[in-house]
């Protein structure tokens, strides 16, 4: 536990009626990933426009690496890197110029920049579009310069909004080696998500947030026991053995199991993933054959029926009348 | 889809790539001038990337000089060349100003997407973004004059100031576009979409620039519209580029000009940069 990156005290931010950020208080420490995990419209974008100095709080305050974002805005803004949820560069031009852009903008002679803008497509894998627009990337290679963009010079912490949002799996983990070759390299990230299985593949901590506020904080691990693990579905060969590998479960797992509508089929949510592996084997011990089984992870659904008792994708609140 | 299928397969993140480029310096910032200008190179980058964007700076100017010299010039002046003398100074007047409210739109569609967000993101001189797009404006103002003028000489005009009136008032002119073109720069930070900056544009120019001297001389006109004439910014900005061509230098009037241009910056440029500041 270092010291804070990142420091809010009641952060609030309101567009109209819509109370967009409604009183945030965040301490992300210096080092590795912070997930800030929310549905559309959780105010994720806001609270990182308010964070990169782009927008005025209207209430509360927050200090990014010790320096206070409206009275220091701009010792803030030259040690952060910012990659928006919408293209950050300028798709007119090719990748090459942009990085030269941002580079010469930042200090660099226009030797240095062209050097450092080669490197930087180099480590992205964009030498060969470099002198490609923009417009006619693909959209992983788009995130990517994107994300190239926000490193021109080493920021000591970057925002990452919603960086894998529709990008195919491959694309998403190339991602994902991004963030943590930088997080290896000492930079801090904030990144926001609407995956839950992202924060928890590369968050150290999580805030989950909805309507503007934080209603959960704490390691994937934390959040996860919240809800339960996910669930195991199981699939026998013979149906008639059902009643008798309901009761193994159950036994093994410690919850309920229900039988599914397929007559050979089992399902339970479970709370202990390492008792699984147990529970299959007591399985086979006593005769009872699995053609078929899959562990559910939790779902970003699940987390929030769990913490809100809300659907993340529902937004009307009934409960508020 | 986009991308050729040789490179989706190659491995493009390297770990001990990304490892070198995160070990990167940090240079000095640099001042308020050189990042001015480099944002003006990003506007010619724009420029050169999507040439489609000088058809106004090119079609205008060609249509409304042919336009007005053949289907007006006997008409108002006895004839086409005598008219052609009097109105190409004009139309060069009209073209740049009209030019200038390309400025709005550009910049409107500009701060709809992501990229002005990280402009505003960086350790620079605020309005540098702007003033640098303004910059790059120039280039397109210069076309536009280069094209009127040589067209004008192919038709027949022929300016008694010699080049150095006419390389004066296109000098001129430019000045007077720069500053006239924060007054889209706020509007376009005031305006919602690329549409709606250009049809309240319009509704300021057609009368600005119709409600002048550029096509008419104003005395045939009832009273109380050469008192709005004479109040037009561009009504002055005409008589100069008008009296540059020919060869007399209104001394009083390039003063009005310039006392007019700086007026426009100084109301203009603050309250954009107030708007741009606090844009959402
Ligand atoms: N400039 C704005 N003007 C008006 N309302 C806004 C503005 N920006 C955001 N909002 C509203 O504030 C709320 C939060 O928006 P925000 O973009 O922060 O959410 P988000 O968590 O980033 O969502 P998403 O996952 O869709 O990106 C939404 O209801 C949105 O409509
Ligand atoms: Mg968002």
């Amino acid at each position: 536990m270092g010291k804070l990156a990142i420091e809010t005290r009641g952060l609030k931010k309101s567009f109209g009626k819509t109370h967009a950020v409604a009183g945030v208080d965040l301490a992300v420490s210096a080092g590795g990933v912070y997930g800030v995990l929310g549905p559309n419209g959780a105010g994720k974008t806001t609270a990182i426009r308010m964070l990169a100095t782009l927008l005025h709080p209207d209430a509360g305050e927050a200090q990014v690496l010790g320096y206070d974002v409206v009275r220091d805005a701009r010792a803030v803004r030259s040690r952060v890197g910012l990659t928006g949820q919408f293209a950050s560069v300028d798709e007119d031009l090719t990748g090459v110029e942009n990085l030269l852009l941002l580079a010469r903008l930042l200090g660099y002679s226009r030797r240095r920049g062209r050097e450092r803008a080669a490197d930087l497509l180099d480590a992205f894998g964009l030498a060969e579009a470099a002198d490609r627009q923009v417009k006619k990337y693909s959209g992983g290679m788009r995130r990517r310069i994107d994300i190239a963009a926000s490193l021109v010079v080493t920021p000591e912490l970057i925002f990452l909004d919603e960086p894998t949002t529709g990008l195919d799996p491959r694309s998403r983990n190339q991602v994902w080696e991004i963030v943590r070759g930088m997080v290896a390299e000492g930079t801090t990230v904030l990144l926001t998500t609407q995956y839950l299985d992202e924060a928890d593949q590369l968050a150290d901590r999580i805030a989950v947030i909805d309507h503007g506020k934080v209603i959960a904080e704490g390691s994937s691990g934390q959040l996860k026991a919240s809800v339960g693990a996910g669930s195991l579905h199981v699939r026998l060969r013979a149906p008639e053995q059902r009643a008798e590998a309901e009761r193994v479960l159950a036994g093994v797992l410690e919850v309920q199991v229900e039988p599914s509508a397929d007559p050979a089929a089992l399902s339970a949510r479970i709370s202990d993933p390492e008792r699984v592996a147990r529970s299959l084997a007591e399985l086979s011990r006593s005769g009872i054959d699995v053609t078929e089984f899959a562990l559910g992870q939790p779902s970003l659904d699940e987390v929030f029926l769990a913490l809100t008792g809300h659907a993340a994708e529902e937004t009307p609140e009934e409960d508020a009348a | 889809m986009n991308a050729t299928s040789a490179e989706q397969a190659s491995a493009p993140v390297t770990e001990d790539a990304l490892r070198s480029v995160l070990a990167g310096e940090r240079p000095s910032s640099p001042g308020p001038v050189l990042t001015s200008l480099t944002f003006g190179w990003r506007a010619l980058l724009k420029i050169k990337h999507v040439p489609e964007q000088l058809v106004d700076v090119t079609m205008f100017p060609i249509m409304f000089t042919l336009m007005f010299t053949y289907l007006f010039g006997g008409a108002l002046a006895g004839s086409t060349q005598e008219y052609l003398q009097f109105l190409l100074p004009g139309i060069l007047v009209q073209a740049n100003v009209m030019i200038t409210m390309n400025t709005g739109i550009t910049l409107n569609t500009d701060i709809q997407k992501g990229v002005f967000d990280r402009f505003r993101s960086l350790p620079v001189w605020r309005p540098s973004p702007l003033v640098g797009a303004l910059l790059g404006d120039v280039m397109r103002y210069s076309i536009g004059s280069a094209i009127v003028i040589t067209l004008g000489l192919v038709l027949g005009f022929r300016p008694e100031g010699g080049a150095v009136g006419v390389v004066l008032s296109v000098v001129l002119l430019l000045v007077f576009s720069f500053c006239l073109s924060w007054l889209w720069t706020m509007l376009s930070l005031i305006l919602r979409t690329p549409n709606s900056v250009a049809g309240v544009s319009m509704m300021v120019m057609f009368p600005l620039t119709f409600v002048s001297n550029i096509f008419v001389d104003p005395k045939t006109m009832p009273g109380w519209l050469q008192a709005v004439v004479e109040v037009n910014p561009i009504t002055h900005l005409a008589t100069v580029v008008r009296g540059l061509m020919h060869g007399s230098v209104p001394a009083g009037e390039i003063g009005w000009v310039l006392v007019s241009s700086v007026l426009l910056v100084a109301v203009f440029g603050p309250i954009t940069m107030v708007l741009y500041r606090n844009k959402k």
